[in-house]
């Protein structure tokens, strides 16, 4: 040990005088500093443009243009609707709203030969070209109809209650998000009340209690494995099992919720897994040595002590399966559906789904309703994690 | 003296094997009733795994198979008919490290004897925490936090604590694998001296790598080397003149 030679340092770390490897050291230091902040300015540049972009083209679609007109509820109209409106406010009118007409004159009768003027919906052309978009579609002859009406005061725009309280439509002023956000719950609720329970009770099981042998280490791989495979693959698996064999209606939500609960399986069950595994070794050994049974241990400290990794991973594999569209094409929900389900077995389409109908849609209306629909489901989405941190948080506060 | 002693537990031919290693071969040893008995030995020579084996702690390893006979009152508690639950009300245990439940004190102690369905009611509940407490000497530190976490304490507080929560479902057998091992020399001496006080209630068997702690608290101790009981015998005749070579060569710290 004494042979060791010492030798002194270059400069004395008291002396104040700068080392050039300190220098050295310090400069790499300061350069990995700026990697990071502008890697994260980058993506939160990024986020901001994101968010910018959708608000910006999605509020728009939160008002509709109204025009006022004289409707005259002849007689005719219960056979003919376009009777209702002068000939050349009929493509300023929304077609949606002249056709509920008929039905609405037979349920008022003492409306019957009356007229009066009224703030009805336009065309979402005339609603494109008074908000002012390009492509609005609106042929001359009606602009300067419209650009008339707006001089009298016969335009105005409201808030679009139409957009969350009705379904899709071929006429874009009257598509709306509520019969996809209705399909979501459903799915979504069947996706959970199907996959929590059963990934939780399997990750339990190889945890806790599966001994350690070739078969577990094999599902085990598998899992891992399945959490990685394409989702489209679910679909398939999906319309296989649940709609050719078990015979599910296609374009349900039990269809689809059965098809995203398998998706979102592997998740939770990783996710629960690692929450068990994080529990310390010692409240077995401490519950063990007291006396209580395998079920005891796992039900009264280990599941308590994992529960906020529980509920964190099972709330993001949910949002995952709610933002999903590819396994959902295979089992029919990207569809056109104008209708909210009213049961599990009714033909539904889901948020995401939606969205992309109305994206391939060519009417320029379509184009801010895609933007609020993603909207939305990212409202929808955030929110979901925010209650997954509340409750993580509330979960480890316990203890 | 050996005429007044009891055998609580009676290990006869005891043999051990984790997959295909042999780990304990062939252990003959009598551990008396109201004695403390330590065993000690070389990291690895089987004192844990053994001591394991005497509340079948080791079912958990799947690849761990025991053979022999462990007699506990003259019961075999290897028997096909034996209740580990139960057993393990009867012989009970506290680890090396520390480890309350992350709940509060009172839960800590509460919690065994609610789900063996020991008392009747609160008040009784109460008095068995109260007493379980007094009895692991720690009482007068917790008796006006009760409902804060048991992981709060000190870690002599909280070893402390586990040997209440022990005591709580009230066991003939304490099993202590090497419990001051975390603990700095203060804390050591408290549970030193409660093993003490204890030993007149139960029957403590105490694994240590601690030779004095071993010399202090016991009454009796047995040596391990290599999964072999070498020597067993009294305390003071072990620490003093011991019968085999390999013991000797341990205790004066020529080796291990």
């Amino acid at each position: 040990m004494n042979k060791v030679k010492k030798t002194a340092p270059s400069t004395n770390f008291m002396s104040g005088t700068s080392n050039p490897r300190q220098k050295q050291r310090e400069r790499a230091d300061a350069r990995f500093r700026w990697y990071g902040l502008a890697a994260l300015g980058l993506a939160f540049a990024f986020l901001i443009f994101f968010f910018i972009d959708i608000i910006g083209q999605a509020l728009p679609a939160f008002h509709q243009t109204e025009v006022k007109v004289t409707v005259n509820y002849a007689e005719a109209v219960k056979s003919n609707y376009n009777k209702a409106v002068e000939h050349k406010l009929r493509r300023v009118v929304s077609r949606a709203w002249l056709r509920t007409l008929p039905r609405y004159l037979a349920a008022h009768p003492d409306l019957v030969g009356t007229s009066r003027d009224e703030w009805v919906p336009a065309d979402s052309r005339v609603d494109q070209y008074i908000k002012q978009h390009d492509g609005h579609g609106l042929k001359t002859k009606y602009q300067h109809i419209v650009d008339a009406m707006q001089k009298e005061n016969r335009v105005r725009q409201v808030f679009n209650s139409g957009f969350f309280n009705s379904g899709d439509s071929k006429l874009p002023e009257n598509a709306g998000i509520l019969a996809a956000a209705v399909g979501s719950v459903f799915t979504l609720l069947l996706t959970m009340l199907v996959a929590v329970p059963i990934g939780v009770m399997t990750a339990i099981y190889l945890e806790e209690f599966a001994a350690d042998n070739h078969l577990t280490r094999l599902i085990e791989v598998n899992i891992n494995n399945l959490a990685a495979i394409p989702s489209i693959l679910y679909g398939l698996l999906g319309l296989a099992i649940f709609i050719n064999f078990m015979g599910v209606p296609r374009s349900s939500a039990l269809a689809g919720g059965l098809t995203l609960a398998l998706m979102t399986l592997p998740i939770i069950i990783i996710a629960t897994r690692a929450a068990l595994r994080s529990v310390p070794e010692s409240i077995r050994d401490a519950a063990y040595g007291l006396g209580a049974s395998s079920l005891q241990v796992v039900w009264h400290h280990v599941l308590p002590l994992a529960m906020p990794g529980i509920l964190t991973g099972s709330i993001i594999g949910l949002a995952q399966a709610m933002g999903e569209t590819a396994p959902l094409i295979i089992v029919g929900m990207m569809a056109y559906i104008p209708e909210p389900p009213t049961s599990i077995l009714d033909a539904t389409t889901v948020l995401p789904a939606q969205v992309y109908t109305w994206s391939t849609e060519s009417l320029r209306g379509y184009g801010e309703r895609t933007a609020a629909g993603i909207l939305v489901l990212l409202t929808v989405l955030l929110s979901l994690n925010a209650i997954a941190v509340k409750l993580r948080n509330r979960a480890q506060q316990e203890w | 003296m050996d005429t007044e002693l009891k055998n609580k537990i009676t290990i006869r031919d005891l043999k051990l094997w984790y997959g295909d290693f042999e780990a304990l071969h062939g252990i003959d040893l009598d551990i008396y009733s109201g004695k403390v008995t330590a065993f000690i030995g070389p990291s690895g020579c089987g004192k844990s795994t053994f001591l394991r084996v005497l509340n079948r702690m080791n079912d958990r390893i799947p690849s761990c198979r025991v053979q022999g006979e462990v007699l506990l009152d003259g019961h075999n508690i290897y028997d096909a008919q034996i209740d580990v639950v139960q057993l393990r009300t009867h012989i009970g245990m506290v680890f090396q490290k520390p480890n309350p439940f992350p709940k509060s004190i009172y839960e800590n102690i509460a919690y065994a004897p609610r789900i063996h369905g020991l008392v009747k009611d609160t008040q009784e509940m109460d008095e068995l925490v109260e007493n379980s407490l007094r009895k692991a000497s720690i009482w007068d530190e917790v008796k006006d936090k009760l409902q804060q976490p048991g992981t709060a304490l000190s870690g002599g507080q909280q070893q402390r604590l586990c040997i209440a929560r022990t005591i709580a479902v009230q066991p003939d057998v304490i099993l202590m694998d090497e419990p001051c091992s975390a603990l700095d020399p203060i804390a050591t001496a408290k549970i030193e001296e409660l093993m003490d006080e204890l030993k007149s209630d139960y029957t403590i068997v105490i694994v240590t790598h601690n030779m004095q702690q071993a010399a202090r608290v016991s009454d009796y101790t047995a040596y391990f080397y290599l999964g072999d009981l070498i020597e067993h015998g009294d305390t003071h005749t072990i620490f003093t003149s011991p019968v085999n070579q390999k013991t000797e060569d341990y205790i004066t710290g020529r080796f291990g």
